[in-house]
């Protein structure tokens, strides 16, 4: 059912500039054309009844409720299907429409429960509210004639129930899991009385193609579809608009609570970014906020084979002090550093940065960007002139051309994935460029006109093999070109790409992709009219990843591609603040707003206003701070919301670098993979127990509330603040508000954001500033913030990383959808149901040349280490290509992975390994080790009192 | 199964190969500029840009030992770098 405060006008807005004006009952009222009868009526405040209408749907006419009676029209004709007419007189009352809406209601009654007292939706049922507002006071057929009260429930999926003997059939769930989440995994089965609610061929919910993205139990206007939650706990009291904390799109939710319990997720209808719709982690996975697994005492030891001691937070802040201030009084200024978190607000990440700069004196500050997509801030910076994507979401329903390259967003994406499906089924075209066969590429009603399935590490290849076709075929924007972009730069990378070396023919050895195909694509991007681009990490977390970005910036521009709605350069960034935290100067050659360290006037004014002199030196990324720990020369590491011991490649190069040093400060909610090096624990806290914003991959900055107490006493910025403190650095901020107010003062693409600004627009998409003072949805519109957009040369250069005899497969890895990065979140909820260990894809060819079959314990060895997984064989992966997820820190997914980075940003090249596969009988001996030194781990834990939930 | 050896184990001398490596790799990058000045230039802005002083100075000191494995662009662009005494300003 809907959220407890919201309206529902009962068909979706119209967004035409032309207008009607109509009568209804009387009174005038103008709105856009195409609106019907029933919203018209609603904005008048006039609540028609309705069952099947709700304004997340389109108008389905099925209920007979919503008649009414307009002047001039035979009958009585269905409100919410009726649109507004120039002139039209509308009747909603009268004792012919009461009599019939009566009667309909009678109906519904004389076959649905009468257990409203104990049924979940007393009080918030819409049927409920039906037989209020019509009058209802008999069912004259009686309750002994065929029914449906004794039709099972289906408990299978976590999450909700499914009562069929409560449901209308007013279709809204089969018409939500159509609309809007796209996935189609319900319909109405059989006809007349016998029409039931049926998930695929009648199956439970868990067994079919449902993905619980929840928009089914949403809609449902009874309590056929409800939450556990709800069915647990009762009606929400209050609710709080909050943003979510997993992925880059930032969807936003009401907190629905009953005192400082949270009884459900909803999506907020007005999410600028998500409309009201929500993935299966956003809405249901917030259980690990309170599992008995978070830890909420300070703890510290003096070595990490030494048992933890549970300290009060003076002692542990007090202890982490002495600690930096001794490593640095030894070893030197930059002997320590510090990892922002891209899951804590900006305000939070922008605390730790200062910390580090102006507090420890070195710029050695990083986050995980630094892994994903730090070649995106690279890559677009040096050619568009700006670190951030061009578009937000709502530009892909104006898209002619979507182009997918390294990116699977139905899985990392989801909610935006449904946009993105919805426009592809009203009749854009789809370009997948991907290794794998991603779900987009073929999902119900839709169907990529291309599928470029080239090989790991081959992207610029591609994506200079497109460029020569757009090029010699003369299908460059060239009046675009002439006006926005540096023309000398253009006719240097014309030349480089015109040569044959870079045509399609010449690529496709290398690239496996065949050259018909890529010419074809090229045309399609170039001339199919609006053409935007999509990728993720199977762009940047590539040697090359740089290079790649500044090559889909080429091509974007060739094309003129940029600059307006429905085009664009689109990074989907992966997690809820990582856009934030790179704007907030994490990285470490940067002060927020991207501007360089060396910068002399930007630094002077970060120095007026911290107060203190500040380094013109580029300080360590993380792969270097490794490096650094493995030399001696650096120390101490403060990780806030972080766990780089599971999410960084090499693991057992990782881990001797954390071994190496003598403090390492860990901030989180669980004791995570790092957290076994560290020697102080700090209890963070969740989205739920602190006020602040996020930026999604919009650039889209929206409000986090706070809707429960820090179970630990502190919000995380609370704890930056005391440490900062205790190294001698003052910090006395009151509230997260302030700390905006000063990156606001300090920062000019964010001069006019504020809380106060965004609780008034509801969001704000950066740069906002006197320019633009509110927000930017769509950038470089007119001219590029580098003023001329650059061309860069992108020469295809192969990766260090080659198969041979000894190592013949590529590895490449990605996520699922139920899972979430590390897993440190989501392993602790419900959503284990669906995926409850990291898995090896592979081709059946390469399976059956090795003896290996569908469960089969497989080892997978690199050059870099082994481990073992269970065989997934699937031909959604390539002949010699496997891949597998690295949501479970015991699969070991990153023991194997390689030190090799992209050349500018030392991003990772996860997506390519070089690995054999191996039928095996026993775990690997790193997963060994892991399982014995966890379990030590633990076991030192077992003598502190530290955790929530006894 | 056979066991590989911990990177991190080896790391001392590998460590400044690593930088021979990245140095090489920006390289690999610029060369594909038409004029080799641009190149260079181009090789030493990025590591002045996004290096700590520590890693050139790493660098420096061997290729002061040893010139061998450092492509010729990123070799000619770390000795002016090393002339120079400041970051190019951004």
């Amino acid at each position: 059912m809907q959220s407890i405060v919201e309206q529902d006008l009962g068909t979706p807005a119209r967004l035409s500039a032309k207008t009607v004006t109509l009568t209804i009952d009387g009174e005038e009222i103008t709105v856009p054309e195409g609106t019907s009868v029933m919203r018209a009526a609603a904005l008048l405040g006039s609540k028609i009844p309705k069952l099947c209408a709700t304004d997340q749907l389109e108008a389905f006419g099925s209920c007979r409720l919503c008649l009414v009676q307009i002047e001039g029209m035979k009958g009585l004709p269905a409100s919410c299907t009726t649109p507004a007419a120039q002139g039209m007189k509308v009747t909603t009352q009268n004792k012919q429409i009461a009599d019939v809406r009566r009667g309909v209601m009678e109906l519904y009654i004389s076959d649905h429960p009468l257990d409203c007292l104990t049924c979940p939706a007393n009080g918030h049922c819409e049927l409920q509210d039906m037989a209020g507002v019509v009058g209802l006071r008999e069912v004259r057929y009686g309750y002994e004639g065929d029914n449906h009260l004794t039709a099972e429930k289906d408990t299978s999926n976590p999450y909700f129930t499914f009562d069929p003997s409560k449901c209308i059939v007013c279709s809204r769930c089969v018409r939500a899991c159509d609309e809007q989440q796209g996935t189609l995994a319900l319909t109405i089965q059989s006809r007349g009385f016998g029409s039931t609610v049926s998930a695929s061929q009648d199956v439970p919910f868990m067994d079919s193609e449902c993905v619980s993205c929840g928009a089914c139990v949403q809609a449902c206007p009874t309590a056929t579809l409800s939450e556990n939650s709800l069915i647990e706990k009762g009606q929400a009291e209050h609710s709080l608009v909050t943003t979510c904390a997993y992925c880059g799109v930032g969807c936003s939710f009401r907190a629905e609570m009953k005192g400082e319990e949270v009884v459900r997720m909803v999506p907020n209808k007005d999410g600028h970014a998500n409309h009201g719709h929500s993935c299966v982690k956003g809405r249901f996975a917030i259980g690990y906020a309170t599992h008995s697994d978070r830890i909420v005492k300070p703890m510290i030891r003096a070595k990490i084979t030494d048992a933890w001691r549970e300290v009060s937070w003076e002692d542990a802040i007090g202890y982490a002090a002495s600690e930096m201030q001794r490593i640095q009084a030894k070893y030197g200024r930059d002997s320590i550093g510090g990892i922002t978190s891209s899951r804590c607000t900006n305000e939070e990440t922008y605390l730790v940065q200062k910390l580090v700069r102006a507090g420890f004196g070195n710029n050695n500050v990083d986050t995980c960007a630094r892994v994903c997509h730090s070649p995106t801030g690279y890559g677009l910076k040096q050619t568009l002139g700006e670190s951030a994507g061009t578009q937000n979401f709502d530009s892909v329903m104006k898209a002619d051309v979507i182009f997918v390259i390294g990116a699977n967003p139905t899985d990392g994406h989801p909610v935006f994935a449904s946009q993105m499906k919805r426009r592809l089924r009203t009749g854009a075209h789809l370009i997948v460029a991907d290794p794998r066969s991603i779900d987009l590429v073929r999902t119900p009603h839709v169907a990529a006109d291309y599928h470029l399935k080239l090989r790991p590490g081959t992207n610029v290849a591609l994506v200079n093999s497109l460029a020569h076709v757009i090029v010699t075929e003369g299908l460059v924007k060239e009046d675009f070109v002439r006006e926005r972009c540096d023309v000398a730069s253009f006719d240097q990378w014309r030349a480089f790409v015109s040569d044959p070396k870079n045509s399609p023919e010449a690529m496709e050895e290398v690239t496996g992709v065949p050259a018909m195909s890529v010419r074809g694509a090229a045309r399609l991007y170039a001339t199919g009219g609006n053409g935007a681009i999509y990728y993720g990490l199977g762009v940047t977390e590539h040697s090359q990843g740089s290079t790649m970005v500044m090559g889909i910036a080429n091509l974007a521009m060739a094309t003129g591609n940029v600059g307006r709605e429905g085009v664009g350069v689109n990074p989907l960034r992966g997690q809820n603040n990582v856009q934030g935290s790179c704007d907030m100067g994490s990285f470490p050659h940067e002060f927020p707003g991207y501007r360089h360290v060396s910068n002399e006037a930007v630094r002077a004014l970060f120095e007026g206003a911290w107060g203190v002199s500040l380094l013109g030196e580029p300080g360590l990324r993380i792969p270097n701070m490794f490096e650094a720990a493995l030399d001696g020369d650096f120390k101490g590491l403060y990780i806030e919301g972080e766990d780089i011991a599971q999410s960084d490649p090499n693991t057992q190069h990782v881990t001797a670098a954390l071994e190496a040093m003598e403090c390492i400060i860990v901030q989180d909610l669980f004791l995570n993979e790092s957290a076994k090096f560290a020697h102080v624990f700090l209890p963070g806290s969740s989205f739920l127990e602190k006020d602040g914003t996020f930026t999604n991959a919009e650039r889209r900055i929206s409000r986090v509330r706070k809707v429960m107490q820090p179970k630990a006493g502190y919000a995380d910025w609370e704890i930056t603040q005391l440490l900062s403190n205790a190294v001698g650095y003052p910090m006395n901020y009151a509230h997260p508000s302030e700390i905006m107010d000063e990156i606001a003062g300090l920062t000019p693409t964010f001069t006019g954001v504020s809380f106060a600004r965004i609780d008034e627009l509801g969001s704000i998409q950066w740069p906002c500033n006197a320019q633009h003072p509110e927000g930017t949805p769509t950038m470089h519109v007119g001219e590029f913030v580098r003023g001329k957009g650059r061309f860069l040369l992108t020469e295809y250069v192969p990766t260090h990383e080659k198969v041979n005899a000894k190592f013949p497969l590529i590895l490449t890895t990605g996520r699922i959808l139920s899972q979430y990065n590390v897993g440190a979140q989501t392993r602790r909820t419900e959503n284990n149901r669906w995926h409850d260990e990291d898995r090896l894809e592979i081709h059946p060819n390469d399976a059956e040349e090795r003896g290996i079959v569908e469960g089969d314990w497989v080892g997978i060895t690199s050059r870099a280490g082994e481990t073992v997984l269970r065989a997934r064989v699937s031909e959604r992966v390539q002949p010699g290509v496997v891949y597998t997820t690295f949501h479970f820190p015991e699969s070991g997914a990153n023991v194997i992975t390689t030190d090799n980075s992209d050349w500018a940003t030392n991003c990772p090249e996860y997506k390519v390994t070089a690995v054999q596969a191996t039928r095996v009988g026993q775990p690997s001996e790193w997963q060994r080790r892991y399982r014995e030194f966890s379990e030590a781990q633990e076991d030192l834990l077992k003598n502190a009192d530290v955790f929530a939930v006894k | 199964m056979e066991t590989h050896t911990v990177s991190g184990s080896n790391h001392s001398a590998s460590g400044n190969d690593h930088l021979v490596q990245m140095a090489n790799d920006i390289g690999n990058f610029f060369r594909a500029s038409p004029q080799r000045e641009d190149a260079i230039a181009g090789i030493a802005n990025h590591i002045a840009s996004f290096w700590t002083k520590r890693m050139r100075e790493k660098l420096m000191a061997r290729l002061e030992q040893d010139e061998h494995g450092l492509d010729e662009l990123p070799l000619e662009a770390l000795k002016r770098l090393s002339r120079s005494t400041a970051a190019p300003a951004r």
